[in-house]
């Protein structure tokens, strides 16, 4: 290990040692407060190790990257093991097995074995020979998945939005003299609406232009075209300004979490 | 200190300010000039130049607080308005639909609006699509539930199911049997003895679903499987990035949408304008547009200025 090496990471203990026992006494009303001071430090650690890694790749960003990597891991299998073998199978299968777990017993259904048996074909996967098996259920997966979602999707993704694409161009309309002598230009007013439906309207129209290759995008065709990829960059746009504020959003809740719980700057 | 626009934050400070706002404000004016013209002059910037700025942009509102006047937009407004109108005793279903990665957006709207469903003496039904959903749903619930409505009886004004494994497949259940899939709360007594689920079997027997996520299964699946096949309205209070994907649901299919930190704070401003004992509890969501704001100013000048370096360096390389 090279001398810089030992230096920082001697460093990075002392401070965490520090950081620990400083919490610990700050929380000395609260129970097991040299506990509580240690979770705190070690949060605000990880936090830290994982901010690393916007100066340079380094060993505390990869420790952090490893942990938590291999915490969701561990997670998801044991809540996998007690939320879905315990909870949901055995008490269907065994009240010998439910009883030990201590789970509510109910009534048998040996259809049950079914997905166990499916369950144990999935891992195959680990065998070189019997490889093959583990396709079942995988193709029971694709096909289950598949089925449960096409009506919702062909629903509420297809029909429904062809739909509420279908809007009226003129809303409450009473004539020239009364639509300019009511003019608004509140959110909910006529002539809002209006250009509301008319940019639905015109959107999609070239939206789904720009995306009909069987003609030669020239003249009106190629104007409606660039208008529809206008309205993709407009959307684009959209997505990005609410990705740049969920991204911030997280930033802001780490940064409370080291200025109010870890170093108490904020109340 | 509270501002109306983010204009007049870069403008004049306002009046109370502390110094550590003014310092802060400076040190980012400042930082940001010196940028515009290293721009100018084509130097190149180290990427991390650029994180600086936006850690302290971020962090001078966290240690000074900067606070906005919020005003709920229709597209929120629609969401407090139907809970409003909705007769007492209505049965509101809550879904704590996200993990702790996505709390800081989720956990405030979710906040507000279980405030808002209990303060207007609904039945509130809370449940979780995510196995992570269920610790940040007990942890909510205590937090919130014995403080704030000490008189709230759990089974007769409220109920939690909690979690159960199935995704999709739980809702998919639940549309036109929901006992089948809970036959009990979280408690592990049955729903059967529960007043609060008198009378109903499925969720066509609720008044109003209410789902916070930002993932898979989520708001899409709520609209997917319950909201349309069951005509049941929906709401949606999900993270920044899902918002967009939500919108083309709304209003026909979608009541209303809380789309990232913002429509937290445009809710919990609503929540405080009609309920002012609530002005008294945190309102993470409006505290947290200070930091927001600050950032995407940041971010903005940063995309000028490359636009301003890319166009000098243009010109230069016209130059004979």
């Amino acid at each position: 290990m090279k001398k810089t090496s030992v230096i920082i990471l001697s460093g990075v203990v002392i401070l965490f040692l520090v950081s620990w026992l400083v919490k610990g006494a700050s929380l000395s009303g609260e129970e097991n407060p040299y506990l509580q001071g240690f979770l705190t430090t070690f949060a605000a650690f990880l936090t830290l190790a994982v901010f690393s890694f916007l100066y340079r790749d380094n060993p505390f960003y990869k420790f952090a990257e490893h942990l938590f990597v291999g915490a969701s891991a561990a997670y998801w299998m044991t809540l996998g093991f007690w939320q879905t073998l315990v909870k949901k199978l055995i008490p269907k299968l065994s009240d010998g097995l439910a009883n030990f777990f201590e789970v509510p017993t109910e009534e048998h259904s040996y259809w049950y074995f079914l997905p166990v048996i499916l369950g144990l074909l999935l891992l195959m996967r680990l065998s070189k020979k019997g490889g093959w098996l583990s396709r079942w259920p995988l193709a029971f997966i694709v096909g289950y998945t598949a089925g449960i979602n096409f009506v919702g999707y062909l629903r509420s993704d297809f029909v429904k939005q062809v739909s509420s694409t279908f809007v009226p161009l003129l809303i409450d309309w009473q004539g020239v003299g009364h639509f300019f002598s009511n003019f608004s230009l509140a959110i909910d007013g006529q002539f809002v609406m209006m250009l509301a439906n008319v940019v639905i309207f015109v959107g999609v129209l070239c939206g789904l232009v720009y995306f009909f290759f069987s003609k030669e995008h020239t003249g009106l065709f190629g104007t409606a075209s660039r208008v529809g990829i206008w309205i993709l960059m407009i959307t684009f746009g959209a997505s990005f300004g609410y990705t740049v504020m969920g991204r911030i959003s997280l930033l802001v809740g780490r940064l409370t979490f080291l200025f109010k719980d870890w170093l108490g700057l904020i109340s | 200190m509270m501002f109306d626009s983010p204009m007049l934050l870069l403008l004049t400070a306002g009046s109370g300010a502390t110094v550590g706002t003014y310092i802060g404000l400076a040190i980012i004016v400042l930082g940001l000039l010196a940028l515009l013209y290293t721009s100018i002059k084509a130097i190149e910037v180290d990427r991390r130049i650029v994180f600086l700025f936006i850690f302290v942009a971020v962090s001078i509102p966290i240690l000074f607080p900067i606070t906005f006047e919020e005003k709920a937009t229709p597209v929120v407004k629609r969401i407090f308005d139907k809970i409003e109108s909705l007769p007492e005793g209505s049965r509101i279903l809550l879904s704590f639909d996200f993990d702790p990665a996505m709390a800081p957006e989720v956990q405030p709207m979710a906040d507000a609006v279980m405030r808002h469903a209990l303060a207007k003496n609904h039945r509130v039904i809370f449940m979780s699509l995510w196995a992570t959903g269920q610790g940040l749903l007990d942890r909510t619930m205590q937090r919130i539930l014995p403080n704030e409505f000490p008189d709230k009886v759990d089974g007769v004004d409220f109920a939690s199911v909690g979690y159960t494994a199935g995704n999709e497949g739980v809702l998919n259940v639940i549309v036109s049997d929901f006992k089948k899939m809970f036959p009990s709360d979280a408690n592990s007594i049955p729903l059967d003895s529960l007043p609060v689920f008198n009378r109903f079997s499925s969720c066509k027997d609720l008044d109003l679903v209410v789902t916070f996520g930002g993932g898979k299964p989520g708001a899409k699946e709520w609209v997917l499987f319950v909201g349309d096949k069951a005509n049941v309205p929906v709401a949606v209070g999900v993270a920044a990035v899902v918002a967009p994907q939500m919108y083309p649901y709304f209003p026909n299919q979608v009541l209303g949408i809380m789309g990232g930190i913002k429509g937290a704070a445009e809710y919990e401003s609503e929540l405080i304008k009609h309920y002012p004992q609530f002005a008294e509890q945190p309102t993470p969501g409006m505290v947290m547009m200070g930091p927001q704001t600050l950032a995407h100013i940041v971010i903005i000048a940063f995309i000028v200025f490359g636009n301003v370096a890319y166009f000098f360096g243009r010109r230069r390389e016209e130059k004979p």
